[in-house]
């Protein structure tokens, strides 16, 4: 009896165990970076030396193009002839595979591409525009991709992938279908679309933010780093790339910590921490929760720490109100605006980036009221680079969201 | 040192009472747990560390005092995680930082709370729906319906005295340090539902979980009582959403995953998944093991990716350890009862 049961119970256990061994390639927040890396391990199988000196290095390259638009600007671009795409007259029909709208960040960057949509479509340049939105599930966009193939009506299909290796065969049918394809924010492990448009990408991101402690705190101060979950490739480049700057400091990481980007388990997970002992610095591989993060030391009676958050607003409302040292790294919003501008480049035949890499500076104290003040009207979930201030849905568009 | 003594031979004394009992399991476990944790760090315990961490516990305790009337009465409401996140995000819309409009907005939730309670109780018990599948539907109506009516991410503030109860307390208290509203909430919501099993209503409740057709046929009112367990759950959802919300503010994540995890708090209370067995005291004193759990795996600094394996490895063991105790006094009772009644 007491034998069966302890057998059951194992049972159990085990499939618990495979069952969480066996949860990979979920996608969650922003963004990508470039494709092909492994895709299960420890941290350390992320990191991929090669890319992390690039996306390092891109950090100091001048973009080209012109800083007021930097939706346009490019790092070392190198520009390819699309004159096999071009068409005549306008009304091009333009198809977007969105992998969902499932956090802030996404919707921000789909009400600016919206808005950069209603300009060209002003303009006469597109006519139709589909858009179909996965949920962040990978067959779906997969059939999403194969409808909008099939409908044969797409002039150009634009991809914004979920995760990266499940949706390459789906980037590829779309290719073979002979319309210009665009991928942007993640990548795919095909080179078939005629751009891919990205920001520098994870390494810089959490590089820039794990400097900035660096910088501003003592030798031997102790840092705890937020996550928010693991084995998704562009929040673990963010993550390595800031265990190899740490690594090298004289800084103590107390840990790092899961939250899911909830709110409530930030502060839980802060506070406990905060029991234990003093935490001078706060790392986070993106801005969700931010605040409850600061809140969570107000609350326990301790000076506010040196932090990284990022470019969303309620972190920065919370930065300038409590005169904190902090960073606000970014993983460019305006990306958004790009795809659209592209495709229309495209079928004028005119060059465009073979691989599109968009600038992604972070927010220093010193922009800290510029950024605000742009962005005075706008919601606390929205991000300070959403980058469509001049496009005529602003601010409406994104203030009632 | 000598308080934290008396304490733990308090929490001995208590758990020795309890052993003859299935639900004691879970005060076994939690003392465990502070064992556990006390070795690591004491000062857990000292006053304004353990006044936090019963702030943070006390939205699951009272979810799990609602979710306790659903499954004792033979029913699952797997829609309150996704209402905590709903009233959450209508909480900060509708507020949008304006003080005048808290009062009137918590009533809106209050409202909306019944209601969808009242939705879930009235599919389940009139058209026999049964309810795994009612709430899961209705899980995702509350996501699907917030997300459209967001545009996908919340908008808006909520209001300073909105989190007061969440975040707040009364201050400068001795040896305490602050008193946290959250934590007299769950006092008296707590002793609230505990009194409401005593009465007639808890007993039809029991009852019906127990042997629904025994029920009815003895003229008890079971369906009512089954809406109602689920109005007091969406209730509960409601009050969880207020303190969770004024604990941390708003996110786009608030609530998710809370279904699994209050039923797992119930169901290491040893409340038995099909109703008619256990207690509201041992429901919520499942949701604050599962609290604790996560607190002792933070004073272990286990790896954060090893902490899901280890939560459910030590949640089976604590529910097989306390149903071999039921099976053994089970089959004792059930020789009982045919002797007794021959009938």
């Amino acid at each position: 009896m007491k034998t069966t049961r302890l057998a059951a119970a194992s049972a159990a256990a085990l499939g618990l165990l495979l069952a969480t061994g066996c949860t990979t390639d979920t996608p969650t927040d922003d963004e990508a970076t470039s494709a092909g890396e492994s895709d299960s391990g420890s941290s350390s199988e992320w990191f991929v030396q090669a890319d992390y000196d690039e996306q390092l290095a891109q950090r100091d390259i001048e973009p080209e193009g012109d800083p007021n638009t930097p939706w346009l600007q490019a790092i070392s671009p190198e520009w390819i002839d699309t004159s096999e795409f071009a068409r005549e007259g306008g009304d091009a029909t333009v198809c977007f595979s969105n992998a969902s709208i499932s956090n802030p960040w996404r919707v921000t960057g789909w009400i600016t591409m919206q808005q950069q949509v209603e300009v060209l479509q002003e303009s006469g340049d597109i006519g139709e525009f589909r858009s179909s939105d996965a949920g962040d599930d990978d067959d779906q966009q997969i059939s999403d991709i194969q409808a909008f193939v099939a409908s044969g009506d797409c002039d150009a299909i634009i991809i914004s992938p979920s995760t990266t290796a499940t949706l390459t065969p789906a980037v590829e049918t779309a290719c073979e279908s002979g319309v210009p394809v665009i991928v942007f924010d993640r990548g795919v492990n095909t080179d078939c679309a005629v751009t891919f448009i990205h920001p520098i990408g994870g390494y810089a991101f959490g590089a820039d933010a794990a400097e900035f402690l660096v910088d501003n705190l003592e030798p031997g101060s102790t840092v705890l780093a937020l996550r928010i979950l693991p084995g998704v490739d562009v929040l673990e480049h963010r993550w390595t790339a800031a265990e190899q700057i740490f690594g090298d400091s004289e800084l103590e990481i107390l840990g790092d910590e899961f939250t899911g980007g909830d709110a409530a388990e930030i502060k839980n997970i802060v506070t406990q921490y905060l029991q234990r002992g003093d935490v001078d610095g706060i790392w986070m591989d993106a801005g969700d929760g931010a605040v409850a993060a600061i809140e969570a030391f107000e609350d326990a009676g301790k000076p506010y720490p040196v932090m990284s958050g990022e470019d969303e607003l309620s972190f920065m409302r919370k930065w300038d109100e409590t005169g904190m040292t902090a960073l606000a790294p970014v993983y460019s919003n305006f990306q958004w605006r790009t795809p659209i501008i592209a495709a229309t480049m495209i079928l004028a035949g005119e060059e465009v980036p073979a691989e599109w890499i968009l600038p992604q500076d972070p927010i220093t104290e010193a922009e800290l009221a510029d950024y605000l003040e742009r962005n005075a009207d706008m919601p606390s979930l929205h991000y300070a680079k959403f980058g469509g201030e001049d496009l005529p849905g602003f601010p409406d568009a994104w203030r009632d969201r | 040192m000598t308080r934290y003594r008396d304490r733990g031979a308090a929490f001995g004394a208590a758990a020795l009472r309890w052993i003859a009992n299935p639900t004691a399991t879970v005060f076994l476990l939690l003392l465990l747990i502070f064992a556990g944790i006390f070795a690591l760090n004491d000062s857990f315990f000292a006053g304004p560390s353990f006044m936090a961490f019963l702030k943070q516990a006390a939205p699951l305790m009272i979810l799990a005092a609602g979710q306790y009337f659903v499954i004792v009465s033979g029913n699952f409401d797997l829609s309150v995680g996704a209402l905590v996140g709903a009233q959450v995000v209508i909480a900060a819309r509708l507020i949008d930082g304006e003080e005048s409009r808290t009062v009137p907005v918590m009533l809106a939730m209050v409202a909306f709370g019944i209601a969808v309670g009242l939705v879930n109780g009235i599919i389940t018990t009139v058209l026999k729906v049964q309810s795994f599948i009612t709430t899961l539907g209705m899980l995702m109506v509350l996501f699907g319906a917030i997300k459209l009516w967001t545009g996908g991410a919340p908008t808006g503030a909520l209001s300073e005295s909105f989190r007061t109860a969440g975040r707040l307390g009364i201050e400068n208290v001795p040896v305490l340090g602050q008193i946290p509203w959250a934590v007299l909430i769950v006092i008296g919501l707590g002793a609230g539902a505990i009194g409401l099993m005593r009465t007639g209503f808890g007993r039809v409740l029991m009852a019906a979980g127990d042997n629904e057709r025994a029920a009815t046929l003895s003229g008890a009112p079971v369906n009512t009582v089954r809406i109602a367990a689920f109005v007091l759950s969406g209730l509960s959802a409601t009050v969880a959403g207020i303190l969770i919300g004024g604990y941390a503010g708003v996110s786009a994540q608030v609530g998710q995953g809370l279904e699994f995890t209050v039923i797992t708090a119930v169901v290491l209370g040893g409340v038995v998944l099909g109703g008619g067995r256990g207690t509201v005291l041992a429901a919520i004193a499942g949701a604050l093991a599962i609290e604790s759990l996560f607190a002792l795996f933070n004073q272990m600094q286990l790896p954060s990716t090893l902490r899901p394996t280890v939560q459910g490895a030590i949640i089976i063991a604590a529910v097989a350890y306390a149903a071999r105790r039921r099976t053994r006094r089970g089959a004792a009772a059930k020789t009982a009862t045919a002797t007794a009644t021959p009938s």
